[in-house]
Order: structure tokens, then C-alpha cells, then sequence
């Protein structure tokens, strides 16, 4: 019997990063205090009206755009009907029969036995929604289950949403994640969400199943609650052998939406859907027509930036190692590192800098690069630093932290001078404490001596320590070696 | 303070033209009005707001117009206006001048209860659009005014703080569902009034108690604040005593909104200016679907002579047929309760007003509207419910939006042929309370009123003389409907005033021997 193909489409929400909300004033900061952004019409006052955000609509066409998407001339927005506490309204404006965009198309990069390959996934349609507010049980639990009573935070009400809905070309976890990635890539190259799935402000949901190849489509199963690029994997994974393993002992797949542990790795049934919910779809009648021109669509064309995959063929071009260009596009760090070469680094060393150390220092601090104050200058002025000797890389580490520990209030130099750190150039002082390494260390010696190359490491190490990191490895490994006469 | 009773006798625009001179303040009016009210309406008339007496404490005579007056308010608006005057400050044509509101427009800090026990206890935090623009022309609101629950009904008995009567026989209705406020104006507790017309619910009361009433062209008049019921054919309008009156309270309300994405961009008809111009050589089409639709002879024989009157003033008029006309009302009663059935999803006792608690959120959601809500608005979210439901929405509401479109087509294709389009406003005349049991019976009301709101084009309703019902009722108003295209409002109200001229109505009802019970 022939192999299983599992079969993915993609269901992905978007808070844009828009100042207000879709249909009112209010901000949409994330983390505020509970019911403070909110307004008559976010909080479903009676009589309240929406009038939908301008920004919105120009940043969901310009993402459409983006994705090689078809911009509707005429939409309008729906009613999604149906009653949930945190739904302010009890109904959710959505679109429905005529989505913004459709026809899409995303192509992602994936890493199979060790090559890149390219995958090809379509996009059925981008449709512009409303968030919800959210329900917060409270109780011993935190939970619904057991909770003494809820409370309903509105601040996310009618936060604008973009739903974005794959067709079911993913065949494999691996396409799934690259596909995330680049879509949160994408958006945050245009600017219009921070995309941030720890946030909520990218959300992915996975439309599961598995068949024989060349069969049709077998029943689906949504799985939901996913967390991170990489549970997205998990779930796929975990989700794909259960209905395989179903299937194989005779069973059949109930079409259902499952929640996914991450914990346990499991998905679970969180409903069924034999009983489908009527939506009672209808035209918001508090809303008129979008209407898109073809000059308005050339207009927001004419905005597009570099898009990450010619940016990442260029990066590439540049000398920067695939992985690193990754890193930087989907950190969002492209125009960073475009002004560092601007200011005279060599794109492959900034590149380093901005995937390895700025990366792991941001997520480490749970800072936002945004907020991080560090300029394309600063970077430039490291690369320099280093490639000129006058900080050792251990030092431009320490450097590196020292600026964005001030929010870039001051420069590399600014730091290295202000913290005492300068590589030491002095030979004889070097030499000095080669010298004293050498004969502290008889063992390690002899053992360098014996053709044991690793034990040099181990010198290099005292040396750096005796003189607070500023000294020159490569510089000490040509002294230690003389001295011992290896 | 003194009060001459004399004053409630007197018109918007008289009242403002006194009080713009100086002859008055705007203080002796309201105290004048407040007064009216005290002594009919049946509210206890203490402290800074007045309530409404329990239905089952009213007097028999009683007109239970007002829900809620809001006296102190009321005095610091109209101290506020004569400050002004004082100081100098031009005053616009209604300042100073009071006004009954329909409670189904917010009012920062006074509650609003849409005529239902659902929103018992909501004090809305803003104003509705039409409510500011009131307060900018120095218009001094009163108070809130009783009408059928949220909206739904032609008679105002379907409010759930009970019903109002008819100044012209209190043991009639006014009509509805803006009931309260057009019993108001008709009782001289207030020369003006604001209700809402969803497909009906200004003209015909208008026609019931014998005032002007008018229903903007849909986006002429922003519903911000206004709460739903049917959201594309919800408008709100003027009631007065006479046209001129009704036009300058239509001018303060209309205007472009930025917080009402369907309100008119465009400047608004200027409806005062076109009031003088006459009839002359206008082409009046009568509605031929509309004139035969189940009129009382009374009322028939009335609208008659009205026709007879503008020919002789000058109008050419001919007979105009609306062939799609005769499936409005079918098509109102699926359009509108699929629209209510959404809109009226937000109250569930979870934000604000009623909550009856349970255990889970669904059986509290549950528990809350079964209770909160009365039959008829239950009977329509349920009608609304299923004409939207999967299986049936083609067959029901998408069929009646087609219906819709027909209409409109119907009205453009007449608006090519004449000015404007006429027809009685309702039927027959106000009916007994509790007459009309059988809700299919009650939604033939609005049998020549829904097709304009359907079109989504202005309609006027002008009192044209008294009938009988044929069964003994005495002399009540009977109102003529005049139709214009989209935006041209200034037609209807210019057309208006030319009937009002050639039949010469007076709105007092003691002047027809009437106001009394028969």
C-alpha cells in the first residue's frame, strides 16, 4: 500500500499595528489595563456605529498587494452572527461572499535533506475582521473550568484583523512553518503588524487531513491553540499520525476542531462539528461598500518596499550565509542592516552581528527591536571597531550590550571609552603576561609541546583572562606558540 | 416662575421668534410646557427628574407621553439660552424653544430605555448626533418619550411601561411606534418632537393625531445614538404642528456625520427655503397600488378632496402606478426583523441594562432576553432569525432585498413621470387601544408607509381633515403621505406647506370638538 500524504491549509490572523481601532478611535496598545481602550462603540453601546479605519483597509490592500493578490473593486463587510461574551455585539463584522483580496500566492523556502527547495502554497483570500475582547475566568484555575465568575476585557474589541486563508497545497510541517515565517516576515517588512504570536498579534490555525496520493481530500480536522512557529510543526506532525493511525486500524476522522497541548504534544477534541454553526451571514447594513479604483491599487503598489524574498536573494548576493539572511528578515532587522552597509560595514559582518548577537541579546531581554535604540550606525561603527583592532570580539560583545543596555542613547565608541575597553596593543605587555602563562602552566605546556593542539586553547584562555578580555587571540596564539617554540 | 398656559398654544416658530426678541424667555416656555406636562401626562413632578407613573397608577386621562422629563436639565438648558440672549448672541429660529424626545435616542446621563425592560437602568455615556445638533440650535429637550418597544410596533401599546393616548380620544392610540412623542406635541406639552421612522413609525402617528411628520431620505439625519432596529431604514425626523415647524426642526437635524458611515456626505435639501414656492405646474402622481390599499371610506373620501384641492392650487396630477409596491409590507416584515434580529443580539445582560443571572453565560444570555424582551420583539428576532438562517435566507431575506431593489427601481421609474408621490398615510384613523390584537392586522398600518422607507426616499405625512372610523369615532386626523426622489426633501416639505395652505387644518383638537372620549 503507498505512503500517506498529509494535506495542510493554513488559517492565519493578523492584528494590524494601526494607532486606532477598525471602527472607532480608540488606541489599540497592547497590555493596557483592563477596559480602558474602549469607547461606545467598541463596547457595543446601543446605538453606537461603526465607521471603518482607513489605515486598515489601505494596510490589508497593501498586504494583498504584497502577496500577489487580486484587490476587489467593490466589497463590503458582513455580519458574522453568533453569541459569545468577549463579542461586544454578538456579532463579528467580517467579510464574506467578496473578500478585499483573492487569489494570493506565497512562496517559501524549505529545507529538504539538505537543500533548499521551493514550495509554492496558494492563497485563497484576505478578508478584513474585527478582534474580539477577551474573557479572563476568574478563580482558582485561572480557567473557565471551576472559575468563580468571568470578567471581559474589551480593550482588543474591533482591533483590526486580517484573516488570511491558504488553499490546501501544504504537504509537510516543515512548508507550513516556512510558510508562517515568511508571511510574518512579509508583514512586518510592510510595517503593518509586529506579528508577534506570543502576543496574539499573528495567529495560525491548521485545517488537517491525510490520504492516499492522488485521492481526493480526506475529512479535515482544525487545529487550533497554537502557540508558536514551532508547535505549528508539532501539531501538524502529531495531528497527521493520529489520523494515519485511525485510518490504518479501520477508523474514520471525524471532522471536528482540536486543541493542541503543548505539553502533553497532543491534539484533543475541542468540538465537533456535526452541528455547524449558523453564522446568519448578511450585509452590515451600518457599513456602505469598499470600492477600490485601479488608480488607488497603483497608488499602494507604488508603496510596496522590497519584498523579504528579493531581499534575501540580494542579502545572499551580498555574501551573508542563508541562515543569517533568514534571521534578519524575519526579525525584521532588513533596513537596519541596510543602513549599517550604508555606513560602511560589509553586509556579511553586519549580517553576523544583527542574526547572532543582537538577536540572542533581544530575545534574551525581551526587548523590542523597535525599542532598542540601535541605529545602522552603531552597528557600522562595531564592524569598524573590530575590523580595525581596536576592540577584541570578546569586548565588542560587551560593547554591543552596553548600547542597547542605553537604548542606543550612545554610540560603540561612546561605550568602549566610557567602560575601559580597548583591545591591548601593547606587545611587550602582552608578551609579558605570555610569559607568565607559559610558566604557570608546565602541563599544558608540555602537553602543546607533545603535538596536543586543543591545550593551546586553554593558554589562549588564561591569557584573555589575565588581561580582562582585551587582548588579541590570534595575536596571543602567534606569541603563546613562540614562546613555547611549537 | 410665571407661566402663561397660552404658550403651549403657540408654535416652534413663534416661540423662537419671541424668545429671540425678547418678548419671552426661554425659561417662561419651558416652565409654561412643564407645567402642561404636569397636569396631563401622569408623571410625578418632583426633583430633578420626573418619571412616569407605573402604568397601573395612571389616570384614565392621563396621556403618558413622557417616559422621563428631565426638568433640571431642561431649566439649565433653557437659563443657558437666555444667557446667550442677554449677552448679545445671535440665536438661531428654535432656541429656547422645548422638544419631546423619543427614547430610543441616547442623551449623555439620562436613561434611556427604548420602551423595554431590557434596558432598565442604562444611562447612556453620549449623546446621540441628533441630540447635539439639538442642543447646538438651543433647542431645549424636555425629556424622553414613551413608544412601542424598541421601535417595533404601530401604536405605541407595545411599550413595556404601557401605552399612550391619543389627545384626540384617550381611549385611542396615537399611533406608532414614536407614539409618545407625537402625543406630546398634538397635547401642547411640547410645540415639537423628535421620533424615528423605520417604516412608519413618524408619519403614521403624524397622521393618527393630526401633526406634521417627516422621514428624512435615508443618510439625510445620522443615527449615531440612535438605537437600532432596522439599521438601512432607521431615520429619525420631526413632528410639529405645522410645516414650517417640522422644516426647521428637519433643517437643525440633517447634515452630514463622520461617526454614521451611511449619513449623506453631501450638504442636505434646504427644506425652509423651498417652503413658499407652491404647487404651481408641479406634477403630483397619486399611488394607485397605495390609494386602494384597504383605506376606510372615511379616510378615502378625505384624501379625495385633499387631491381635488392641490389640483385646484395648481398641481397637474395623474394616477402613477408602483407595481412592486403591493410587496413592501411582505418585504418590510422580512428586511427589517433579519436586521433587529442582529442588531438586538447586544443585549444579553452582560455590558449593561437587565441581567438575570444562571450558571452559565448562555443560560444567563438566555434567561436575560426571554425575560428582558417583550412578545413582539421576541416574535420579530425570531422571524429574523429564520429568515436569515441557512436553508431559507434565499428564500426570505435575499428574495425581500430583491423585492427592495424593485421597489426603488418602481419609485425611480414614477420620478420620471412627476414631482413627487402621494397617498394617505394610513389606512383609517387612530383605533382603539387594545382594538387591534392580531400583529398581521397591526402590520397593515404601514401598508403606504413602507414603501418609501424601502426606496429609502423622503416622505412627509400633512394632516389633511378629520374622519370617522364609521363606527361612531367622531372627528380624528387623517394625514396625506407626499413622496419625493432620494434627497429632495425640500419638495416634500414645499408641497406639504401648499396642502397645509389650500386645507387649512387646525391641529387643536378642542377646535373639532374632539379630545374628549366617545
Amino acid at each position: 500500500m503507498s505512503a500517506w500524504e498529509t494535506v495542510v491549509g493554513l488559517e492565519v490572523h493578523v492584528e494590524l499595528s494601526t494607532a486606532t481601532k477598525m471602527w472607532c478611535g480608540c488606541p489599540t496598545t497592547f497590555g493596557d489595563a483592563p477596559n480602558t481602550n474602549v469607547c461606545p462603540v467598541c463596547s457595543g453601546q446601543p446605538g453606537a456605529l461603526p465607521v471603518p479605519n482607513a489605515r486598515a483597509v489601505h494596510d490589508a490592500t497593501l498586504l494583498g498587494l504584497a502577496l500577489g493578490g487580486t484587490i476587489a473593486p467593490r466589497c463590503r463587510f458582513h455580519r458574522k452572527n453568533y453569541f459569545y461574551p468577549d463579542l461586544a455585539k454578538n456579532y463579528q463584522i467580517s467579510q464574506y461572499d467578496v473578500p478585499l483580496v483573492s487569489d494570493g500566492v506565497l512562496e517559501v523556502e524549505v529545507e529538504r535533506d539538505g537543500e533548499l527547495v521551493l514550495e509554492t502554497v496558494r492563497i485563497e483570500r484576505l478578508h478584513m475582521e474585527e478582534d474580539t475582547g477577551k474573557s479572563l475566568h476568574l478563580g482558582a484555575t485561572g480557567r473557565l473550568h471551576g472559575a468563580d465568575r468571568s470578567a471581559i476585557d474589551y480593550n482588543r474589541s474591533g482591533v483590526p484583523l486580517l484573516e488570511i486563508v491558504s488553499r490546501p497545497d501544504v504537504r509537510d510541517p516543515e512548508t507550513a512553518q516556512a510558510y508562517l515565517r515568511e508571511l510574518q516576515a512579509i508583514v512586518r517588512t510592510l510595517g503593518v503588524s509586529d506579528a508577534r504570536m506570543e502576543e496574539g498579534s499573528i495567529r495560525c490555525d491548521a485545517n488537517v487531513s491525510v490520504r492516499r496520493p492522488g485521492e481526493p481530500l480526506g475529512t479535515r480536522c482544525e487545529i487550533k491553540n497554537l502557540n508558536s512557529v514551532r508547535s505549528l510543526g508539532r501539531a501538524i506532525a502529531h495531528e497527521a499520525a493520529r489520523q494515519i493511525a485511525v485510518l490504518e486500524d479501520g477508523g474514520s476522522i471525524v471532522m471536528e476542531t482540536r486543541h493542541w497541548d503543548e505539553d502533553a504534544g497532543v491534539t484533543r477534541t475541542l468540538r465537533r462539528k456535526e452541528t455547524v454553526t449558523d453564522y446568519r451571514y448578511f450585509p452590515d447594513p451600518d457599513l456602505v461598500e469598499v470600492t477600490t479604483s485601479p488608480r488607488r491599487v497603483a497608488e499602494v503598489r507604488a508603496e510596496l518596499p522590497e519584498l523579504p524574498a528579493a531581499a534575501r536573494a540580494r542579502l545572499v548576493a551580498a555574501g551573508v550565509p542563508r541562515a543569517q539572511a533568514a534571521t534578519v528578515l524575519g526579525g525584521g532587522m532588513l533596513a537596519l542592516l541596510d543602513a549599517a552597509v550604508a555606513a560602511g560595514a560589509p553586509a556579511p559582518a553586519a549580517a553576523n552581528w544583527l542574526a547572532g548577537e543582537v538577536t540572542g541579546w533581544l530575545a534574551a531581554e525581551g526587548v523590542a527591536l523597535a525599542d532598542a535604540g540601535l541605529t545602522g550606525t552603531h552597528v557600522a561603527e562595531l564592524v569598524a571597531m573590530v575590523e580595525e583592532g581596536a576592540v577584541s570580539a570578546t569586548q565588542a560583545k560587551q560593547v554591543l550590550a552596553g548600547v542597547l543596555e542605553d537604548r542606543g542613547a550612545a554610540g560603540p565608541r561612546a561605550v568602549a571609552e566610557a567602560r575601559g575597553l580597548s583591545q591591548l596593543r601593547d606587545e611587550g605587555e602582552l608578551a609579558r603576561v605570555v610569559a607568565e602563562v607559559v610558566a604557570a602552566n608546565p602541563d599544558a605546556v608540555a602537553a602543546v609541546r607533545d603535538g596536543n593542539d586543543r591545550a593551546i586553547g586553554a593558554l589562549v584562555g588564561q591569557v584573555m583572562r589575565a588581561t580582562g578580555g582585551s587582548a588579541d587571540p590570534r595575536r596571543t596564539n602567534e606569541l603563546l606558540r613562540a614562546a613555547i617554540g611549537s | 416662575m410665571s407661566a402663561d398656559p397660552a404658550l403651549t398654544r403657540l408654535g416652534a416658530a413663534a416661540l423662537g421668534a419671541a424668545v429671540g426678541a425678547g418678548e419671552v424667555t426661554a425659561r417662561e416656555v419651558l416652565e409654561a410646557h412643564l407645567d402642561a406636562i404636569a397636569a396631563r401626562d401622569g408623571v410625578v413632578a418632583d426633583g430633578d427628574v420626573w418619571h412616569a407613573r407605573d402604568a397601573a397608577d395612571l389616570g384614565p386621562d392621563d396621556l403618558h407621553a413622557f417616559l422621563v422629563v428631565t426638568a433640571a436639565r431642561a431649566r439649565d438648558a433653557a437659563d443657558a439660552v437666555d444667557r446667550r440672549r442677554a449677552a448679545g448672541e445671535a440665536l438661531g429660529p428654535l432656541a429656547g424653544v422645548p422638544l419631546a424626545l423619543k427614547d430610543v435616542l441616547t442623551m449623555r446621563g439620562a436613561p434611556t430605555t427604548c420602551g423595554s425592560r431590557m434596558l432598565e437602568g442604562w444611562v447612556p455615556p453620549y449623546d446621540a448626533t441628533v441630540t447635539e445638533r439639538l442642543a447646538a440650535a438651543g433647542i431645549v429637550v424636555l425629556g424622553k418619550t414613551n413608544m412601542d418597544e424598541f421601535a417595533m410596533g404601530s401604536s405605541t401599546e407595545n411599550s413595556a411601561y404601557g401605552p399612550t393616548r391619543n389627545p384626540w380620544d384617550p381611549d385611542r392610540v396615537p399611533g406608532g411606534s414614536s407614539g409618545g412623542s407625537a402625543a406630546a406635541v398634538a397635547g401642547g406639552l411640547a410645540p415639537l418632537g423628535v421620533g424615528t421612522d423605520t417604516g412608519g413609525s413618524i408619519r403614521q402617528p403624524a397622521a393618527f393625531t393630526g401633526l406634521v411628520g417627516g422621514k428624512p431620505t435615508y443618510g439625510a439625519v445620522s443615527r449615531y445614538g440612535l438605537v437600532a432596529f432596522a439599521s438601512s431604514l432607521d431615520q429619525a425626523g420631526p413632528f410639529a404642528r405645522d410645516v414650517t415647524d417640522a422644516a426647521l426642526l428637519h433643517a437643525v437635524m440633517a447634515g452630514p456625520d463622520p461617526r454614521d458611515a451611511t449619513s449623506d456626505p453631501t450638504d442636505p435639501a434646504d427644506v425652509v427655503a423651498a417652503l413658499g414656492r407652491g404647487v404651481e405646474g408641479l406634477r403630483v402622481g397619486v399611488v394607485e397600488e397605495l390609494e386602494e390599499a384597504g383605506c376606510e371610506p372615511g379616510v378615502r373620501a378625505v384624501f379625495l378632496a385633499a387631491v381635488a384641492a392641490l389640483e385646484a392650487a395648481g398641481a397637474t396630477v395623474e394616477r402613477v402606478s408602483l407595481p412592486h409596491a403591493g410587496y413592501g409590507l411582505p418585504a418590510y416584515y422580512l428586511v427589517a426583523p433579519a436586521e433587529a434580529s442582529s442588531n438586538l443580539a447586544r443585549f444579553d445582560g452582560v455590558r449593561y441594562g437587565r441581567r438575570v443571572d444562571a450558571a452559565t453565560a448562555e443560560a444567563m444570555n438566555a434567561a436575560t432576553r426571554g425575560e428582558g424582551f417583550g412578545p413582539e420583539v421576541r416574535r420579530r428576532i425570531m422571524i429574523g432569525t429564520h429568515a436569515l438562517s441557512s436553508g431559507y435566507v434565499d428564500a426570505y431575506y435575499l428574495q425581500a432585498a430583491r423585492v427592495r431593489t424593485l421597489i426603488a427601481r418602481d419609485f425611480a421609474t414614477a420620478f420620471d413621470r412627476v414631482d413627487v408621490l402621494i397617498s394617505p398615510t394610513a389606512p383609517g384613523v387612530a383605533f382603539r387601544i387594545g382594538a387591534v390584537a392580531d400583529p398581521l392586522a397591526m402590520y397593515r398600518n404601514d401598508v403606504a408607509t413602507v414603501p418609501a422607507s424601502l426606496a429609502g426616499v423622503p416622505a412627509v405625512s400633512v394632516p389633511i381633515g378629520t374622519a370617522d372610523d364609521g363606527a361612531g369615532s367622531g372627528p380624528l386626523p387623517v394625514g396625506l403621505q407626499i413622496m419625493a426622489p432620494l434627497r429632495a426633501d425640500d419638495r416634500c416639505y414645499r408641497v406639504a406647506r401648499a396642502v397645509e395652505a389650500v386645507v387649512g387644518f387646525d391641529p387643536d383638537p378642542a377646535a373639532h370638538g374632539a379630545g374628549v372620549r366617545r
